[in-house]
């Protein structure tokens, strides 16, 4: 991003994989359309993953547990959403935005609040060793769901979309869904928001040289696990944004779905590269295109095609697409 | 009179289950450049990095201007003004120059906020750090590098600047460089602790000086007495100057 | 003899040793002892879980490498007996032939996984097992036509093991002697037999290298084991155990679905069980699956009381609602790895070997 020599490579990927599907999908129209829903989801599953890469990268810490924030926030919304029913039917869209932007607010806030706790109560004790934080933020997360059961009960909700977000715009002969366009806006959003932090403030400056070395930062006199438990809650907050976009996207939440979208988490990350947010970008956009496009062409195959693609990248290069330095 | 600015007393350090540093009395005094010389193994990074809290003294306690600094994380270690450069000079070659010097500036939130007037100062000291400001500090070269990671260890005023092994690895050239900078660096009343392997490097700036060996100092004195001693130099360092 | 038999891995401690001969006391003459139908039940799942904990041990603790594929091989067992049943009906041939392939499979995936942890590193690798296990999951769903989709295959196991088979028309000590029974006991030899060999095989020259590189695989390597051929052939031998657990599971139930044998709940609850018991132990799989079984099977109904008891509290019901059994679950799981990371069997063992040391001196 700053310096001469930037790794393309992996960048190009993204295109490329869009251009080597399109003969096999033929019609110009229906490229189009899965490939923004592709892009949509991509970002959705970015939004999700950037919190947990940053902390893998800066503290090595797994976060097995990190769908429960997903989770959380798809619910909190289904509660907000729920109760501004008259915002959320009117077919103006900034009404509708009245609705859903605290819905995302809220379900951050919750999000964070419960990633403060968990990490105090669950992650912190097991620094540094890696086996028992595999097993306990995978408990965390158990723990989690079924808290989440017990308010709102173990059935699926539906989350519709407000009425202005429904439908779709045309563009020649390809019908492009209106949410998914907000979908790309918001994630597109949270990316430049992270990258600014990221490169233009001190906390940033101190989360990327963080990453490359913790003693160091220590040494120049930070206090690196405020940094961490800082970066901890808005990776959660970031988790529940995701699952409140999850949620409308497949319009309609259950107490499952952060286990389910943790795999695709895991994939992304582990294809991105553990500790970058750019790996993590790449990492999402091919997940979501690859699993639009095998959708349509062959959907029994569809999460097959993200482990292969994750076998392909990682033959490759075995440490992700854009490895972080010191490790 | 000088007084001591950090002292060690009988400070043990364990890394697991290895003893390595077994029983080390230092005493660094204010305002002079002290010498931590030794063979390969004696100690002399791992009392070092004691001092900085990264490695936590099993036994003994290290006092710091008065303070007792044996508990303190490395952070609080670090804002009692003491500045650190490892041995791997712990440059962040992700980041650039700016960055790095930026970092290093606790009291500033951006470049602007930097003391300008130091900044010009460190630039006359180490012209490479202006040089390639905008630049990734892995690009760099080894002397380079090294050079960063003092100016970054002095962008802002510092009571103790504490080195590992300054001149490994740089041209002659540089290394009277780096020996002029710590000898501007002393007039301006910073205490230094060095560790060397070079040591005609370290005769030519050390005032005082500590010899290790197998974990416990051997040997302290004035640097010039050592100087003088070509026979305790031999049995100390294994050397014949 | 005995030692010869624990492959010179004896309890070390005497309570341990007592609670494990009343458990294969207890198991062996179960169907005497407790008589009904849930308790029977309890027992074989008990069998079948030893196996497949024991087998998780292999590679969890003593090769010291997290895999969340552990189930699908589970799963390969169970529904390897499953389709050849239903394809090639009621015969031992099928039982033969469905073991077999299921082994095979094993095997060749097993090696396919090891190999892959060549190139990757243990987060990576317990995130890609997690990503397998989950599509083998979806795969067997949506394979219907083989493997009966989300419904799951219901067959019938040979004659004698049928529970309309009688051997006797009068009960023997007021159990009927029929194919059920008989069935039982062939799990219960089969869990013997699988947990010595399990023994024999982490006691042998082989195992002690395994703990070697769990401890330090750096020096392994220095000293010039070749670490990855030995967490393959790990892996692989952890995922035959598995696949033979599978196998008993679906001899029993008869009937195999993704969920039987494929859920992420079942790993959950062989993760909870090799901690609780003790990692690195073999026995704690033993002692482990025991309390958990019996923990669930009759845990549930004290939950259930207690949500009734407490129905003045909604909240508080709906805490303890039966259903909610696997929030507590969880609440154990995390306590364990804080307090308990030696599990039952390490802490019996720590007294045991306190007491020797005050005692001899």
């Amino acid at each position: 991003m700053k310096n001469m020599d930037f790794d393309w490579k992996p960048v190009a990927l993204v295109p490329l994989l869009a251009l080597l599907v399109f003969p096999l999908i033929g019609s110009g129209s229906t490229w189009l359309t899965l490939t923004v829903a592709g892009l949509a989801m991509g970002l959705i599953i970015f939004v999700i993953a950037s919190g947990l890469t940053l902390v893998f990268g800066l503290m090595d810490v797994l976060n097995f547990g990190h769908g429960l924030f997903i989770a959380l926030g798809a619910f909190v919304a289904t509660t907000v959403l729920g109760s501004m029913s008259d915002w959320t039917q009117s077919d103006e869209l900034w009404r509708n935005m009245v609705a859903v932007l605290p819905a995302m607010l809220v379900a951050m806030l919750v999000a964070g609040a419960v990633g403060l706790a968990f990490e105090r109560f669950i992650v912190k004790p097991v620094y540094g060793q890696h086996l028992k934080q595999i097993l306990i933020t995978m408990g965390g997360m158990i723990i989690g769901e079924e808290l989440i059961k017990v308010v709102w009960g173990p059935q699926q909700i539906a989350l519709p979309l407000p009425e202005a977000m429904r439908g779709v715009i045309l563009i020649g002969d390809a019908a492009i869904e209106k949410y998914r366009i907000i979908a790309v806006i918001v994630g597109l959003l949270v990316f430049g928001a992270l990258v600014w932090t990221l490169n233009k403030t001190k906390i940033g400056l101190l989360i990327r040289a963080g990453v490359q070395d913790r003693e160091m930062v220590e040494s120049l006199g930070y206090r690196i696990r405020r940094l961490f438990i800082g970066v901890f809650v808005m990776g959660s907050a970031l988790a529940g944004l995701g699952g409140v976009m999850w949620g409308l996207y497949q319009q309609s939440v259950t107490p499952q779905m952060g286990a389910q979208v943790n795999v695709l988490i895991f994939i992304v990350i582990i294809i991105g590269g553990l500790g970058s947010t750019a790996g993590a970008l790449i990492g999402a956009l091919l997940v979501g295109l690859m699993a639009n496009y095998t959708g349509y062409l062959a959907p029994k195959v569809a999460l097959f095609s993200n482990i292969a693609l994750m076998a392909g990248i990682l033959l490759w290069r075995p440490q992700g697409v854009y490895p972080v330095a010191n490790r | 009179m000088t007084t001591a600015l950090l002292t060690l007393s009988g400070v043990h350090t364990h890394i697991g289950a290895y003893h390595i540093l077994h029983g080390v009395d230092l005493v660094v005094p204010r305002g002079e450049v002290t010498l931590l010389l030794g063979r390969n193994g004696a100690g002399k990074s791992t009392t070092l990095r004691t001092i900085m809290g990264l490695w936590r003294a099993s036994r003994g306690s290290l006092t710091f201007d008065g303070r007792d600094i044996t508990a303190l994380t490395t952070p609080e270690i670090a804002e009692c003004n003491i500045a650190y450069v490892p041995e791997n000079m712990g440059i962040f070659a992700d980041l650039t120059v700016r960055e790095n010097m930026l970092l290093a500036a606790r009291g500033a939130a951006s470049e602007k906020q930097m003391d300008q007037e130091r900044l010009q100062w460190i630039f006359g000291l180490f012209p490479p750090v202006q040089k390639f400001w905008n630049h990734p500090a892995g690009k760099l070269s080894g002397g380079q590098k090294q050079m960063l990671a003092v100016a970054r260890a002095i962008v802002e005023p510092r009571t103790l600047l504490i080195v590992d092994e300054p001149s490994k690895g740089l041209a002659p050239s540089i290394i009277n460089n780096m020996i002029d900078a710590f000898a501007q660096l002393k007039k301006t009343g910073v205490t230094i602790l060095l560790v060397e392997q070079n040591f005609s490097f370290a005769q030519k700036l050390g005032d005082t000086v500590a010899v290790m060996d197998h974990g416990v100092v051997v040997h302290s004195g004035s640097m010039q007495a050592l100087s003088q001693d070509a026979g305790l130099q031999k049995s100390l360092l294994g050397l014949a100057i | 003899m005995l030692t010869r038999l624990l492959s010179n891995d004896l309890p070390r401690s005497r309570p341990l040793a007592i609670l494990l001969l009343v458990l294969l006391l207890g198991l062996a003459f179960a169907p005497f002892l407790f008589p009904g139908v849930k308790a029977l039940n309890v027992a074989a799942k008990v069998l079948i879980f030893i196996v497949l904990v024991a087998s998780f041990d292999l590679l969890l603790g003593y090769t010291g490498i997290v895999s969340f594929a552990h189930t699908m091989f589970f799963g390969i067992g169970a529904y390897g007996i499953a389709i050849a049943s239903t394809r090639m009906g009621p015969t031992w041939a099928a039982l033969g032939v469905g073991l077999g392939s299921a082994l095979v499979l094993s095997f060749l995936l097993a090696l396919v996984i090891g190999l892959f942890s060549l190139r990757v590193r243990a987060i990576f690798f317990a995130m890609i097992t997690l990503a397998v296990a989950s599509a083998f999951l979806t795969l067997a769903s949506q394979l219907s036509e083989f493997t009966g989709g989300e419904d799951g295959l219901t067959f019938k196991v040979p004659e004698i093991l049928q529970p309309s088979y009688d051997f006797m028309d009068e009960p023997f000590l007021g159990v009927m002697l029929d194919g059920r029974l008989a069935t039982y006991y062939l799990l219960f030899v089969l869990a013997l037999v699988l947990l010595l060999t399990l023994l024999r095989i982490v006691n042998s020259p082989f195992g002690r290298v395994l703990q070697a590189i769990r401890e330090n695989e750096f020096r392994a390597e220095a000293i010039g084991y070749r670490v990855v051929v030995y967490r393959t052939i790990s892996s692989i031998l952890s995922a035959l155990f598995a696949c033979m657990a599978g196998a008993m599971l679906a001899l029993w139930l008869r009937y195999n679905g993704p969920d039987t044998s494929l859920s992420f709940e079942i790993m959950i609850d062989v993760l909870l069980i090799v901690v609780i018991g003790g990692m690195g132990t073999m026995y704690g799989a033993a002692i482990g699956a025991t309390l958990f079984m019996i923990a669930q099977s009759y845990l549930q109904d004290l939950l259930r009381l207690g949500s009734e008891a407490t129905v003045a509290l909604p909240w508080l019901s709906a805490l303890l609602s039966p259903q909610r059994w696997l929030l507590w679950l969880g609440v154990l799981f995390v306590l364990s790895v804080y307090y308990f990371p030696t599990g039952v069997v390490g802490k019996l063992r720590v007294r045991s070997a306190r007491r020797q040391a005050e005692r001899g001196g």
